[in-house]
Parts: C-alpha cells; sequence; structure tokens
C-alpha cells in the first residue's frame, strides 16, 4: 500500500502555524536551520514563506549518531554549515520526519557544541509517532500513526514527494 | 587479499595508496570536508569516536605528523596514547609482536604508526586483532598516505578537482615515501600530468612506471604546472655523495620568485614540511601569496579525522 501526500500543502499550514508560534513566544529575528537531507528541503521552503532576513543553516548530524560504535560511518556525510554565531538567538530546527528522537537529540547535542542559544523550536513535516526520547515538535505538518513496518519518505528537492509504504520483509529501512 | 578493505568494499586498514580506489579516496577527501568545519566550532570537537582508545605508535621521531594524528584523535574524541619507541623496549629485547600483544591486551582500538621500515605498517596490520584498525603514518620509503591525501585534499580545495590538472613533483624522489604516497594518488584521482624533477642520483630506477614525466632541470619541469609539490631534502644525503652540496642543490633546483614564473600565473607551492629554507626554496616563496603550506598543516588534520573514522571498526562487525 502506498499513501501519497502534498507536502507543498503542509508546507504552507507549517508557515502559518509556525509564524504564529514565534508571535506567540515574541521571538525576534529567529535562525532556521534544516538537518540534511529532507529536513534542509522543507526548512528551505519555509525560510522563503517566512521572508526570514538571516541565512539557513544546515547540520548533518553524522559525527553525533549515537549508532557510530554499531554502523559505522555514513560516507555520503555533508558539511554543517552554521553561517551564524548561535549563541543567544532563537533556533527554528527543521526535520522532514520525526520518529524515535534520536536525530533531534544528535543536532541538539551539534548546535550546542556550536554555542549557547537562547532557545530551540522544533518544526517537523511529519511525527509519525514511536518516539524512544522525550523529544516534541512544536510544529508538525501531518501526524501519522504508522506500524514500525511502515515507512514514510520525503524525496526531492524538485519536486518535493512525500510517501507512506510498507517495508518488504526483512527490509528494516 | 587486499588487507586495506572488507568484503563491502569499505576501509579496514590505511597502509597505502595503493591497493585503494578513486571511489575510497574521494569519500575520504568529501568526508574530510565535512571535518574541516569542526575548528569552527565553539567546542572544537565531535562526539564520533567516544570511548575509543588509539595508540600513536611511533618507532622513529615525529613532531608534526605525530602532533596532528593526536589532534585528529582528540577531535573525535577518543582517548590517545603516545608511545615513542626508540630505545626504550628493543634495548630489553622486546619484539614488535610482543609490543603490540601487551597494548592489545589494553584494549586498543586503533593504531597508528610510524617505522623506519618500508612494510612495517602492513606487517601490523597482518598481526593485529580482528577489531582493530591500523593506520600507516610512514613506513621506510615505501609510503606515507595520510599526507598524500591532505596534499590531493589541499590541491582540490584550491583547484576544484583533478581533472586537467599538470603536478610537479620536485626534490629527493628517491627517498622519499611521500613522493610514492602522492604519485599513486594523483594518477588514482585522474591528473592529467604528473612530473618528477630531480638530479638522476635522487630518482629512482625506472621511476617512470610509476606513471610519470621524468625531468632533470627546474625550468622545464614546472613550467605550464597548476602545482608544485617540493619535498624536503634530508640533509644526510649530502653525506652520501649524491648530491655535491646544499647550495650546489638551491642553484639548480630551488624555488625562487623568478623561477616560479615558469609555471602557470594561479599555480600553488606546497611542501610536506619542514621546510629547509634557502635549500629547497627562498623564504619569499615559502611565506608568500602561491604558498599553501600552512594550510596543508590544517587539513592534515581534517584528512585525518577522515582516515581514522572510516577505518575504526564497529564493535560488533560489520552488522549494517
Amino acid at each position: 500500500m502506498v499513501t501519497e501526500l502534498n507536502p507543498e500543502a503542509l508546507i504552507a499550514d507549517m508557515a502559518e502555524a509556525l509564524r504564529a508560534e514565534i508571535r506567540a513566544r515574541g521571538i525576534q529575528d529567529p535562525l532556521m536551520i534544516g538537518i540534511h537531507t529532507g529536513g534542509v528541503w522543507v526548512a528551505q521552503r519555509l525560510h522563503r514563506l517566512l521572508g526570514l532576513s538571516s541565512e539557513l543553516g544546515t547540520l548533518d548530524i553524522s559525527f553525533y549518531r549515537d549508532d557510530f560504535t554499531r554502523i559505522g560511518m555514513n560516507p555520503q556525510v555533508r558539511p554543517s554549515n552554521l553561517p551564524f554565531s548561535v549563541d543567544d538567538r532563537h533556533i527554528l530546527l527543521v526535520d522532514d520526519v520525526l520518529f524515535t528522537g534520536r536525530t533531534v537529540r544528535a543536532a541538539m547535542n551539534e548546535i550546542f557544541d556550536y554555542g549557547r542559544p537562547a532557545s530551540i523550536l522544533l518544526i517537523s513535516l511529519v511525527d509519525r509517532g514511536g518516539r524512544e526520547l522525550p523529544i516534541q515538535a512544536n510544529v508538525v505538518g501531518r501526524r501519522l500513526h504508522l506500524e514500525r513496518s511502515q515507512q514514510v519518505k520525503l524525496t526531492g528537492p524538485e519536486p518535493l514527494e512525500l510517501r507512506v509504504q510498507d517495508l518488504a520483509p526483512g527490509d528494516r529501512g | 587479499m587486499n588487507l586495506q578493505v572488507d568484503e563491502s568494499g569499505r576501509l579496514r586498514h590505511f597502509l597505502s595508496v595503493e591497493g585503494l580506489n578513486r571511489a575510497i579516496l574521494t569519500d575520504i577527501l568529501d568526508a574530510a570536508e565535512s571535518f574541516a568545519g569542526v575548528p569552527e566550532q565553539t567546542v572544537k570537537k565531535v562526539p564520533l569516536l567516544r570511548g575509543k582508545t588509539i595508540v600513536n605508535l611511533f618507532f622513529e621521531a615525529s613532531t608534526r605528523t605525530r602532533t596532528t594524528f593526536e589532534l585528529a584523535a582528540k577531535r573525535l574524541s577518543a582517548d590517545v596514547l603516545n608511545i615513542n619507541i626508540d630505545a626504550s623496549s628493543t634495548v630489553k629485547g622486546e619484539t614488535l609482536l610482543d609490543t603490540l600483544r601487551n597494548l592489545e591486551a589494553m584494549h586498543v582500538d586503533m593504531f597508528v604508526a610510524r617505522h623506519g621500515d618500508s612494510g612495517a605498517a602492513h606487517f601490523i596490520a597482518r598481526h593485529v586483532q580482528s577489531h582493530v584498525a591500523v593506520i600507516n603514518a610512514g613506513d621506510g620509503r615505501h609510503a606515507h598516505p595520510t599526507q598524500a591525501l591532505l596534499d590531493m585534499f589541499t590541491i582540490r580545495r584550491h583547484k576544484g578537482g583533478f581533472a586537467n590538472l599538470r603536478v610537479a613533483i620536485v626534490g629527493d624522489i628517491m627517498h622519499s615515501r611521500v613522493a610514492r604516497s602522492q604519485i599513486h594518488a594523483l594518477n588514482l584521482l585522474g591528473v592529467e600530468e604528473v612530473r618528477v624533477v630531480a638530479p638522476r642520483t635522487l630518482l629512482p630506477a625506472e621511476v617512470e612506471r610509476l606513471g610519470v614525466r621524468v625531468h632533470t632541470e627546474l625550468a622545464s619541469g614546472i613550467r605550464d604546472v597548476d602545482v608544485i609539490i617540493m619535498l624536503r631534502l634530508q640533509r644526510e644525503r649530502m653525506q652520501g655523495a649524491l648530491l655535491p652540496s646544499e647550495h650546489e642543490y638551491f642553484r639548480r633546483y630551488g624555488l625562487t620568485d623568478d623561477r616560479l614564473r615558469y609555471a602557470k600565473p594561479d599555480a600553488i607551492v606546497m611542501h610536506p614540511g619542514p621546510i629547509n629554507r634557502g635549500v629547497e626554496m627562498d623564504s619569499t616563496v615559502a611565506d608568500g601569496p602561491r604558498s599553501v603550506i600552512l594550510q596543508q598543516v590544517s587539513y592534515g588534520i581534517a584528512v585525518r579525522m577522515a582516515v581514522m573514522s572510516m577505518a575504526m571498526r564497529s564493535r560488533s562487525g560489520e552488522e549494517s
């Protein structure tokens, strides 16, 4: 079974929700950081929709993963690029799929190695449940209740496509 | 059997550029590109190798190489032990294998080895337990692969790639493990032309078979090149009648601002260090705008971080 969702429409709704969240919190001039790879695609669109003035930051959390001793290094690692100081700034952290929470934990560890932000908001295109850590998103495009045997995948960057599919038996994704 | 890569083509040990392919070299350079950003963090380290123990096993004196390996390991959050074995153990009759067994009993995960004998790193890699990785930090006249890769990284950063490049390696090719590794790496990465420039007495027999063009004059050797790599002249070679004198060497092969004009206007000048000023090159060249020598040192840390993290064994074997 394959389900397709419209990511551009979800992102447009997320931009509205995020704008309201920023206003409610009284946040001035936030910095946006996308997590490679899908999170960067979502962040690029949100960044444009919100008309943020500071450059978009990107984060590859390969060096901060907690499963390095089990699976070794991902050779497709890309450089992280935070073209600003995060000290005392409000961070909008963007990912495509929120699942166990381990990626977000790794991303926060990495951000804190660059400095001490004033706050971090988490924005995710999809929240598929299955959390293994106490981490929740502030803005979510779509909540899905998926089995472990199901996978949600964002492909892009042009066009963005979001699919839910059943994994073949033995494929652990 | 290739000691350096496992069945799935991943790096196991890093012993020489020979035996590796362009894809692995490119993976290392790409990973180094990411590690090059780590010093810009407030906390200049990543937690990748936390809880791993790395031993720098140096049977030959070295300050720079050992220091950059040590710093690379520390920026990966590994614990590092430096062991300099000059006379300490060997005078007590302990063999290399005894030394390795003792260190393994201390649950070491990786050896970074430098040794005066060609083939020492391969020997160590053949005899360590399967979960231990070995990095060659220079063995005899054979290889110095991390130096070669940091040179490739420097070239790629400045020239954007390798195709269409002409590269000249100038100096004591005969005794240089750095030159051997560089020649293999440049050819694997597909530069247009590799030249070696040296007096006949400092060229190994049949050097052309490594895939280089030979020049015995500096002017023709560096004409229209994009990259000039100067090698360090070991002063002890002067006694072996291979060279008349340092002064004579500089007169014929020393790089000066005047001679640099033979190369392309945007050619870069590299040197593995430490420089003998006034022997291999003038200070005006070494400290001039075309010199990338200090960047080579910084890049060396990033490249060594990449090699170490890619070769580090996963704890439970090859599960993925």
